[in-house]
């Protein structure tokens, strides 16, 4: 049997929409309970830190390049850098090192 | 009026760097939809409707597969299953009144960076933010995969490959400030990183989606971290009114 590529599409489109819209339009009120208070307190910062390490270092070409740009990029965090700054910085520094390597190499 | 406006501008803003990063992904995504035999036009329409990287990645391997449409359901479901979580913490975010078309549209508009940023506001969400954000973003995420279809491998690798780490960028700015300045976020975080790398290594790990490792290990480490250090209520609030107040002023 042949599917229609636009129904494949179509299924997609619809269960992940369910799955965003869903919680935020059920949820009408502050969550009383603390550990549920708690739990999505921390939810942000642990996706976000599971997401980029190690996906870091595995999405430049050169490992290192990637590990550089985590290390010099949280130092920046550290210092109060604004966000795109730090997103420029990141990506210059994966774009030097390759360049360096290749040179080297 | 005047605050909406600010608070598109400011999503504008902020989802530059989420543009550019996604158009280069979208771009990476684009080759694996052509695989599947996805023109451009429907590759836009798929990246619009769905917009999410490991979950398009997987719709296009249903296609590949010319699996059943309820495989695509489930497996859509698998990997994006983090984003009910997040849908969770952005309900908290809001203020009460917040309409039902708002919250359908912020909550259609979620992607993990859009997330990322919005959560890392100041005081209660201003949807029009988000809205500023998705303006910017989700066309350049569409235009990329539609690119990709077209025109292959036409960006130098070199070029790919800096843009690539962007958006990891963009989200270590939003978890070290608050790490530096609470040191159990900073601990939670710490543990995250090294929780992620030891399943990125453990060989029993390796048949489990990259989004169904995150939706896990988040559940797991907020839990722990939920438990044991309960986050009091009044502080973190009162925290978020004086740092919005601030940022009004300035």
């Amino acid at each position: 049997m042949t599917h229609n590529i636009y129904l494949y599409i179509l299924t997609a489109a619809v269960v992940s929409c369910l799955i965003r819209v869903l919680p935020l339009t059920l949820i009408r009120g502050k969550i009383r309970n603390p550990f549920i208070r708690s739990f999505l307190y921390y939810v942000p910062y642990v996706t976000l830190a599971v997401m980029t390490f190690p996906a870091i270092v595995a999405a430049p070409q050169i490992p290192f390049a990637g590990i550089l740009a985590l290390a010099i990029g949280i130092a920046a965090a550290w210092k109060g850098m604004n966000m795109i700054s730090i997103a420029v910085l990141c990506c210059a520094v994966v774009f030097v090192c390759e360049s360096a390597a290749a040179y080297i190499l | 009026m005047n605050r909406n406006r600010n608070a598109f501008y400011n999503g504008i803003r902020d989802g530059v760097p989420i543009a550019l990063g996604y158009f280069a992904v979208a771009f990476s995504l684009g080759i694996v939809a052509k695989k599947a035999g996805l023109n451009p036009f429907q590759g836009f329409i798929s990246s619009l409707l769905n917009h999410a990287s490991a979950g398009e990645y997987a719709e296009f391997t249903v296609i590949i597969a010319n699996a059943p449409y309820i495989e695509m359901a489930f497996v859509i479901l698998v990997t994006n299953i983090r984003y009910l979580l997040m849908s969770c913490a952005l309900s908290q975010k809001f203020d009460l009144g917040t309409s039902l078309f708002h919250r359908l549209l912020v909550g259609f508009g979620i992607t993990d960076e859009i997330f990322g940023i919005s959560i890392g506001r100041a005081g209660a969400l201003n949807p029009y933010y988000n809205y500023g954000a998705m303006a910017i973003a989700l066309p350049s995420w569409s235009l990329g995969t539609a690119l990709g279809i077209v025109a292959g491998n036409i960006l130098p690798v070199s070029i790919v490959s800096a843009l690539s780490v962007a958006l990891y960028g963009m989200f270590i700015a939003i978890i070290v400030p608050v790490s530096k300045t609470n040191k159990i976020v900073g601990g939670v975080v710490i543990l995250s990183f090294l929780a992620s790398f030891l399943v990125s290594r453990i060989s029993l790990f390796n048949k489990m989606s990259d989004s169904m490792k995150i939706s896990l290990l988040t559940v797991l480490i907020a839990g722990l971290a939920a438990f044991f250090f309960p986050v009091k209520d009044t502080e973190a609030d009162a925290k978020n009114t004086t740092k919005e107040a601030l940022e009004y002023d300035a």
